[in-house]
């Protein structure tokens, strides 16, 4: 061999020995549609046996929801009714506060953070938003109940008003603060990817600095921040321990914020904790609550998601 | 001609005050959220930080051979001595409802607590002796001066009195606050001055010790088949959209897989850390799948490729190569999603963690309860004292997530450095 010449050979490791890791990894990636399945699988199975026991039109269109446990098999109205109107209208009554609150302070924000702040700002703000982030719901939810159902109720008498102690007011402002953050990340990136062109000709045409974000940059990012709103309204959907320390458990057909409604998750809780027989109506129907929940917002966003994607490559 | 000047001057001034609006309006809205923060903290802070105070009330109990056999402690009844050394510190008090009143100015726990003590210091015996006992949680409110002693008699847990009995205590040096090192190491209880986080604590441990062992590798694993391996297809572009609507899917779902597969299907031991960690796993795998792959594109394809050149096989160049340099990325997120896991309650919920527990759990398979599920169980608790319990759990609760987002935070830092 001449001097100076590198020989370089192919490791002599057995080509199965690869296949059988890059298999295994595989398996793994594998596991996240297991447990897609998994999730659809148990929920379809047990929707399926209630609905058997319920029929499906008093489920999505009844406008009663008081689910029992029958004290005699004979007793009228044995199995309680399992109309789910009026959880829907808790929810989305709830998700409808949460939003009000979270959208103007959460693209405001967002608006300020890209547009206006400098960088030392954003380095300091943006962290500091994200804690609301970070925060677990079960903290939210011990304040809302502790500190702001109490302060909305006592402010309401002032002017005269009948405030429930467990009022829809409460629980949505408080989770419309927790949403704020994914608003603001996600309209921010958005509004980033926005190109400087237009903004530059729209500064160069005379306009002012925010008559350029309002006319120019704002509907040009339009579809993104929709899809992040999207997105967040599913969270807000979806939220469970806010709701459940803080809103009520009587399921009321009402649109009033002052009221004591309840939401889909939290009858959820309330029917799987404490004592269960597994197969009763009352059991399964959680179930088939969560089957609606997952519908719903899995629904919400594979739109929002594609949404903010497709926006993404748009002007990549 | 057309006075240029004049017309593009048109109205700036009220469209430079609106400009100013905007400006403040996004100021204004930042300022709101992080308001709201620090209120929410300052809150429960000083709601929680009266927990970690516990008052004390000193008993002067007659040990002496007569009432205590040093032969047979354990025989003793210490609930009458303790009631007996309460009457004579008070001979005033002579009705029933009076003495009873007495009597329940110390806690459930603290004949039990005597008895501890001479136990853990068998030379007490022989005489009398002043021992501190827990007081009782509404005399605890009382003596951190929690008690608004203007309002109605009615109005307020203590009676005047009991105020009368412990104002005597008090002047006499009696009563005193100590820092409450039950609170860390022992169980939950229905009586709200005994009550602690140590089960809790050791419940989300262990939750979150299964949570990591399941998660970890199967999100890396996961992550850098489809960073480095997977063939672009239809397969893999199922499993990217699967993996990010995942992420978003509400928890609660989660825990009704785990209650229908984990309990009803693979009859698994419900309330179980064993199972809170493994629906906590596929819950933090989408984020952990996440950020791997991010930390995996960062590393410079050179890396890879550079291996390659010199005859490495595909599998060695990826393990030798990217993912050392990637680790710490995929740590950073591993440490975000056992965060996100840690502060999760409502799948918990489901699979039955929110039993009453006193006994610190010693293993996965033992029924457990965990620190936020804790938190949602206190903060529905009827006595008031259990309120500042749940505020104080809730501090300490936070206090962990800082410290596993600063390590993440660090780690990140490192991370940047190395290009």
């Amino acid at each position: 061999m001449p001097d100076g010449t590198l020989i370089i050979t192919r490791s002599d490791r057995p080509r199965w020995r690869d296949n059988i890791i890059i298999g295994i990894m595989a398996a793994a990636a594998g596991v996240a549609i297991l447990v897609t399945l998994g999730i659809v699988l148990s929920l379809v199975f047990e929707t399926i046996i209630f609905f058997e026991k319920v029929s499906i039109t008093n489920f999505l269109f009844g406008l009663e929801w008081s689910p029992q446990t029958a004290i005699r098999a004979d007793q009228v109205g044995a199995e309680g009714s399992f109309g789910v109107i009026p959880l829907i209208n808790g929810t989305l009554l709830i998700s409808a506060i949460a939003m009000a609150v979270a959208t103007p302070l959460g693209l405001t924000s967002a608006i300020y953070l890209s547009e206006y702040a400098s960088k030392r700002a954003r380095d300091w703000v943006k962290p500091a938003l994200e804690i609301l982030a970070g925060i677990p719901t079960v903290v939210y939810g011990f304040f809302a109940a502790l500190t702001v159902a109490p302060f909305i109720r006592m402010t309401g008498g002032q002017f005269g008003l009948e405030v429930a102690s467990e009022s829809a007011l409460a629980a949505g402002m408080v989770m419309g603060i927790m949403i704020v953050p994914l608003i603001s990340s996600l309209s921010d990136d958005v509004i980033n990817a926005v190109p400087q062109s237009l903004r530059d000709a729209s500064l160069g045409m005379g306009a002012t600095h925010s008559e350029t974000i309002r006319k120019v940059v704002m509907p040009a990012a339009l579809p993104g921040i929709a899809g992040s709103l999207l997105l967040a309204t599913s969270r807000a959907i979806g939220e469970t321990m806010i709701v459940l320390m803080a809103a009520g458990l009587a399921a009321k057909m009402s649109l009033n914020p002052l009221d004591a409604v309840t939401t889909i998750t939290v009858q959820i809780v309330a029917l799987l904790t404490g004592d269960q027989e597994f197969d009763s109506a009352k059991t399964l129907s959680a179930f088939a609550l969560g089957l609606l929940l997952f519908i719903l917002t899995l629904i919400m966003n594979v739109i929002a998601l594609r949404i903010v994607k497709k926006y993404r490559e748009q002007y990549d | 001609m057309i006075n240029f000047t004049q017309d593009a001057g048109f109205g700036l001034r009220g469209r430079n005050k609106s400009e100013k609006r905007f400006q403040w309006a996004g100021r204004g809205a930042i300022a709101i959220s992080l308001a709201f923060l620090v209120i929410m903290f300052f809150s429960i802070i000083s709601t929680g930080l009266g927990a970690l105070q516990q008052s004390q009330i000193a008993v002067t109990v007659d040990l002496s051979a007569e009432e205590v056999d040093p032969e047979n402690v354990g025989d003793t009844s210490f609930n009458s001595l303790l009631k007996k050394s309460l009457r004579n510190a008070f001979p005033e008090v002579e009705s029933r409802k009076d003495k009873k009143r007495l009597y329940g100015l110390v806690s459930t726990e603290a004949a039990f607590e005597i008895e501890r003590q001479i136990t853990q210091d068998p030379s007490l015996l022989g005489g009398p002796q002043t021992l501190w006992v827990t007081a009782s949680d509404d005399a605890d409110l009382y003596i951190s001066g929690q008690v608004d002693t203007d309002l109605p008699e009615k109005q307020r847990r203590v009676s005047d009195a009991e105020i009368a009995l412990l104002d005597k205590l008090m002047a006499s040096g009696a009563a005193r606050e100590t820092f409450n090192k039950g609170f860390f190491t022992s169980g939950d209880s229905r009586e709200p001055e005994i009550a602690g986080i140590l089960s809790a604590l050791m419940g989300s441990f262990l939750t979150l010790l299964v949570c990591f062992v399941l998660s970890f590798p199967l999100g890396i694993g996961a992550a850098i088949y489809l960073e480095e391996f997977a063939p672009k297809n239809r397969m893999s572009d199922l499993i990217e959209v699967n993996i990010n609507n995942l992420a978003a899917v509400p928890s609660i779902v989660f825990g009704l897989l785990g209650l229908a597969i984990f309990l009803g299907y693979l009859g698994l031991p419900r309330s179980t850390p064993l199972v809170g960690g493994m629906v906590l796993a596929l819950m933090t795998l989408p984020t952990i799948i996440i950020a791997s792959r991010a930390a995996l594109r960062s590393v410079p394809p050179s890396f890879k490729e550079a291996a390659l050149a010199l005859g490495a096989t595909p599998v060695q160049a990826v393990f030798h190569h990217v993912v050392p340099v990637a680790m710490p990325g995929m740590l950073t997120g591993a440490i975000v999603g056992m965060a996100q896991a840690l502060g999760e309650t409502a799948p918990l919920l489901m699979i039955g963690m929110v039993a009453f527990i006193v006994d610190v759990p010693t293993s996965v398979l033992e029924p457990a309860t965990a620190l936020p599920v804790q938190i949602f169980l206190w903060a529905d608790a009827p006595e008031r004292a259990f309120t500042e319990k749940t505020a104080a759990a809730i501090i300490v609760l936070l206090t962990f997530l800082i410290l596993m987002n600063l390590i993440a935070i660090l780690l990140r830092r490192k991370l940047e450095t190395r290009f």
